[in-house]
């Protein structure tokens, strides 16, 4: 199965363990990686928080990228598949913003690929697939399965696993034989782009994810955005500080579980890059 | 005040909080060409701000957000934090009963805020999104250390986060290099046609 993959900004700087740890598990699951030609920024958070139609056509450029490449896009990063694929259904039902947006494309986009997030391409391989491919399965591990804001919301929009108890990295994270933790802050906001503006909302809205992930017994954190993971990560020291209370909590990309699980070589570098040390495995 | 008076008592006083601002139809009916939400549908049940993670830091509660942009109360809601301080979060839209998508109509408050030149609160996040989309202007994608510089600088937050940045550096997190788009040109243009006032 061939993909036009959108690695994203972030992907390429401080999210690099996401893009190591996704090409290696792709790779050895069989999942063909074709890095879309000249891509361009989706817009993220900035983007539609500015001006709408600008937000539909920076992400528009992409799928057109991607259609003459004759390939579905996936994303690794939550945010730029959220905006991807809604780029994708308003390109479609939109017919008057469609034609002025492709008349500023050298390559226009007629509808003909859909795009899909990382977890969706891993999931449909099956966990029978996974578990069969796992050399050191992932035992006595408890992981808080984070799925964050925009890979499942607006489930009109997506249309991907459940807007509010989504399950589709809890059973990767079985497969690899790893027991997800049972808790309910699985989709509650981290505070996204404020990183940098208000990180003392961040702080707050970390302290509340990873004291309930604390509570139900989590060993480590697993996430499926470089924001999120930026966030629980880069800012628990300080929230721990701020609300008193010690969290410890090693926040990974689900790829890097994977990768650990499936014994790729180097599956181990990547940790060594986050703020709050991860040991995993021996 | 006698809370429990239910009737005409005339003891007591009765307080009314009174919004001094104008009604008018003129900026619904912006927000619901921007935002293509059926900003009279909401019918106050509370939903959103209940769901809202948000909230707690707000001036204004979504589902209020929302009452003002019915009665179309252009000053208190475009010079608001709260439009700025939504995270794009999308549980309001997920949630409510409506089918209104909040989330929609606050990209569409922000949108006018701008447009109209409003200084409202929280100038630091408009200058977060605006160093953002400059930097995707210039190489087509977002090159997070020049970003970030333009960030502290237009804001002078030029020292927060050193010693996290110094981490980050030193774990290779920060990428010196831009990456670019070679058709950067087609970016631009973008921009130019559709980008609205930057």
């Amino acid at each position: 199965m061939r993909y036009a993959y959108f690695p994203g900004c972030s992907l390429h700087s401080t999210a690099k363990e996401y893009e190591a740890s996704t090409r290696a598990v792709c790779a050895a699951l069989g999942v063909e990686l074709q890095e879309i030609t000249d891509w361009n920024c989706c817009g993220a958070t900035s983007g539609h928080s500015l001006n709408h139609e600008l937000s539909v056509a920076l992400p528009a450029r992409n799928l057109g990228l991607a259609e003459k490449m004759g390939a579905d896009v996936v994303a690794p990063c939550a945010a730029c598949y959220n905006r991807m694929r809604g780029a994708e259904q308003t390109m479609k039902t939109d017919s008057q913003l469609r034609q002025r947006i492709n008349a500023l494309l050298a390559n226009p986009y007629g509808g003909g690929v859909s795009v899909l997030p990382l977890v969706q391409i891993l999931a449909n391989l099956g966990d029978e697939a996974i578990a069969t491919a796992v050399k050191k399965p992932l035992e006595g591990l408890r992981v808080a399965c984070y799925y964050g804001c925009l890979m499942v919301r607006p489930p009109k929009v997506l249309g991907f696993d459940d807007a509010e108890h989504p399950v589709s990295l809890d059973n990767i994270m079985r497969a690899l034989g790893a027991e997800p933790a049972d808790w309910h802050y699985k989709t509650e906001c981290c505070g996204g782009s404020f990183s940098l503006t208000r990180s003392d909302l961040v702080e707050k809205l970390t302290f509340d994810i990873l004291s309930r992930a604390k509570d139900a017994g989590a060993d480590v954190v697993a996430t499926a955005c470089p924001l999120c993971q930026a966030n629980l990560d880069m800012r628990q020291e300080a929230a721990a500080k701020e609300y008193g209370k010690e969290l410890g909590l090693p926040i990974l990309y689900f790829t890097e579980l994977m990768a650990i699980a499936l014994d790729l070589p180097g599956a181990k570098d990547t940790l060594k890059s986050h703020m709050v040390a991860a040991s995993i495995g021996s | 005040m006698d809370k429990t008076a239910n009737s005409a008592a005339v003891e007591g006083t009765f307080a009314v909080e009174i919004l001094g601002a104008e009604i008018s139809t003129e900026l619904r009916k912006r927000i619901e060409t921007l935002s293509g939400q059926k900003v009279m549908s909401c019918y106050q049940c509370g939903e959103c701000t209940a769901g809202c993670p948000m909230a707690f830091a707000m001036d204004i509660m979504p589902n209020r957000v929302m009452r003002m942009a019915q009665l179309g109360c252009a000053t208190p809601l475009l010079e608001s934090a709260s439009i700025w301080l939504c995270a794009g979060c999308e549980t309001c839209a997920t949630r409510c009963p409506k089918e209104v998508e909040l989330s929609r109509v606050m990209d569409a408050l922000r949108e006018i805020a701008v447009t109209d030149g409003v200084r409202g609160r929280e100038s630091d996040i408009l200058k977060f999104h605006k160093a953002f989309l400059d930097a995707v202007h210039r190489h087509g994608r977002v090159h997070e250390v020049s970003m970030l510089a333009r960030y502290k600088l237009a804001t002078g937050k030029l020292f927060t986060d050193m010693i996290l940045g110094a981490k980050m550096f030193a774990k290779g997190k920060l990428a010196l290099k831009p990456n670019k788009v070679k058709d950067v040109d087609e970016v631009r243009r973008i921009f130019e046609q559709l980008g609205g006032k930057r």
